[in-house]
């Protein structure tokens, strides 16, 4: 049981969180935008934790991203998650970890749905068993990834080569959390914190030297929205929820957003190109946009990993100006090579971001 | 008249989502959506509770039940646990089962979607699949897309990525077998039959619109349903 609080109201928000032995399934989103993110997971649980995990490469999609655009029914998206929890069971874990927010939401919709409408159940698993031969327990625990790191951030703390701490001036960075809609909106009470007083970024944050930002759009959602995302006739929906949230946290002056959601990053990363290009307006201190991170990015920055390992190259919003002020070095002219040092080529920096990298 | 109502009923996320709506519009005032579009969560719980054959048959045939993004604030703030997000989940349901879909703009853009994230699940066995992201598609991608694309086995296999391989690894390749168990399953709970209907009901109202129409991701219909909007959406 993780206890993180002293304010009574916060007790049912805390969960219980396997501490070894872990089923890993994979994000679609994390893997295509933030594939290092994933990675850097693996490596803080087995090389810096020594963590027993399963990086198993017969799961697939949860189906989640098809479910929440509605063409996937919701029978098939049970019985999809059901071959999962087989593989699991197969494997001999019952510790399921998703990098996905929307998996992990849905997930736990399921299993809810299973908990309260049991014939929902019987006719999965005869569905799995009619399709695949396969059969399933249901994990004992279900916790995000990002849960995971929460929940070993005082032993990384004490790993860490590097903090969130201005090192010119000593004082904490101003850290904005964005969480993931499907990470507790749903089930407040499957997510640390809960969905209005939020701790699983925060408490990474906070033990690892910086300062949470609680600004008014905190809890407003990125805007992914699904289809209002992948139709580009929807689109305007997306912007002008990532907009609203950076007009909001813009007079606190952040020094960086960090997510929990593989999607949130993406958008608030790519939609500050936009509003950079469409409208010259960026909205961190300095004129300068304000860098993204996952959780992994951030917790890989505090241990001393290389950022072109960590994949902040594949980023649109540059990440230099934090780790600036973090103190970290490293190698600008590397930033772009591939992993043999092969040149091959740069992409083209946006005029307001110029000043954020080292050219 | 259908027995629309009925068919809603039977739905779980109908059951858990519409409970007594007092009309308070908490729901409305969290809601992203009702910023952006014409759409108002509370009024459509309204609409459901007030369980009016003709008014659920005219909502399976409007946008409003596809302004919705389904972040599910809504579920978090209803001081009498509705769900709208649920309850719009479960009409998109039933308006793809009856075909209804396709008799309003926005529910039009089905085809895209089962075309695109429907069909890489299948073939991928991911929702989404870099390869076939373009900045002429999504071009807030913005150049460092177009770097990656350039040089996408570098920039994944720098990044510790294992794109299109055998073993694990971030976007391995998913081996046949696991594939041919996600189609399984697909055609034995209802998804396979799900893609079809999509299909068969889009084909139909492009000859009544007399777009042209056929498998490519570059008919007119598609095109249409991917970029534009004919209608305004947005102003109340």
């Amino acid at each position: 049981m993780e206890h993180h609080s002293t304010r009574p109201d916060w007790t049912q928000y805390q969960k219980d969180i396997a501490d070894d032995h872990y089923y890993y399934a994979r994000s679609c989103i994390r893997q295509n935008f933030f594939p290092a993110s994933e990675q850097t997971f693996l490596r803080i649980l087995k090389d810096e934790l020594g963590k027993d995990i399963l990086d198993d490469a017969h799961h697939t999609t949860c189906t989640g991203i098809g479910y929440h655009t509605d063409v996937v029914p919701l029978e098939t998206t049970m019985t999809v998650v059901a071959r999962n929890f087989a593989l699991m069971t197969e494997a001999g874990y019952k510790n399921y970890v998703p990098s996905c927010i929307t998996s992990f939401g849905l997930y736990t919709e399921i299993l809810e749905t299973w908990h309260h409408f049991p014939e929902t159940l019987e006719k999965t698993r005869e569905f799995l068993y009619k399709a695949t031969k396969r059969e399933f327990n249901i994990p004992e625990n279900l916790a995000h990834t990002s849960d995971v790191i929460f929940k070993f951030r005082n032993e990384i703390a004490a790993k860490a080569k590097f903090r969130l701490i201005n090192k010119e001036t000593g004082k904490p960075l101003r850290i904005v959390d964005h969480i993931g809609c499907h990470y507790a909106k749903m089930f407040p009470g499957k997510g640390i914190g809960g969905a209005e007083y939020p701790y699983v970024l925060a408490g990474m944050i906070e033990a690892w030297g910086g300062q949470t930002v609680d600004y008014p759009e905190r809890r407003h959602c990125c805007g992914f929205g699904f289809r209002q995302y992948f139709v580009k006739a929807n689109r305007s929906y997306s912007l002008s929820a990532s907009r609203k949230k950076f007009e909001s946290m813009e007079p606190f002056k952040p020094d960086a957003i960090v997510n929990n959601c593989p999607g949130c990053p993406y958008f608030l990363d790519r939609w500050q190109y936009v509003t950079a290009e469409s409208e010259g307006k960026v909205f961190g201190p300095d004129n300068k946009p304000i860098p993204v991170l996952t959780y992994e990015e951030m917790a890989g920055l505090v241990l001393g990993y290389d950022p072109w390992d960590l994949g902040l190259q594949m980023h649109q919003v540059p990440v230099e100006p934090l780790m600036d002020k973090m103190g970290i070095p490293y190698d600008a002219s590397k930033k772009y090579l591939d992993k043999n040092g092969k040149d091959i080529g740069k992409p083209v920096i946006p005029e307001l971001f110029k000043s954020s990298v080292h050219e | 008249m259908s027995d629309y109502l009925k068919m809603l009923q039977e739905d779980v996320r109908f059951q858990e989502g519409l409970n007594a709506c007092i009309n308070c519009g908490t729901c409305t005032a969290i809601c992203p959506a009702a910023e952006v579009y014409k759409y108002d969560p509370r009024i459509l719980t309204d609409k459901l509770q007030a369980r009016n054959e003709e008014v659920v048959e005219e909502l399976l045939k409007s946008d409003e039940i596809w302004y919705c993004g389904e972040c599910m604030s809504c579920k978090t703030r209803c001081p009498r646990d509705n769900v709208p997000g649920l309850l719009v989940i479960a009409l998109r349901n039933l308006s793809q089962k009856t075909g209804l879909f396709a008799e309003s703009e926005k529910g039009r853009q089905q085809l895209f979607l089962k075309r695109s994230i429907g069909e890489w699940i299948l073939n991928y066995g991911y929702c989404v699949y870099a390869p076939h992201v373009t900045t002429k598609m999504f071009p807030e991608q913005g150049p460092v897309w177009d770097w990656i694309k350039d040089n996408m086995d570098e920039v994944y296999s720098r990044a510790g990525a294992k794109l299109g391989q055998d073993g694990p690894g971030c976007l391995r390749k998913i081996p046949d077998a696991d594939l041919q168990e996600l189609q399984s399953i697909f055609d034995v709970t209802g998804g396979t039959e799900r893609y079809e209907q999509i299909e068969k009901v889009s084909a139909a109202k492009a000859a009544e619109l007399n777009i042209p129409f056929d498998d490519s991701h570059s008919n007119p219909y598609f095109l249409k349903i991917y970029n534009e909007n004919e209608k305004d959406h947005h102003e109340i």
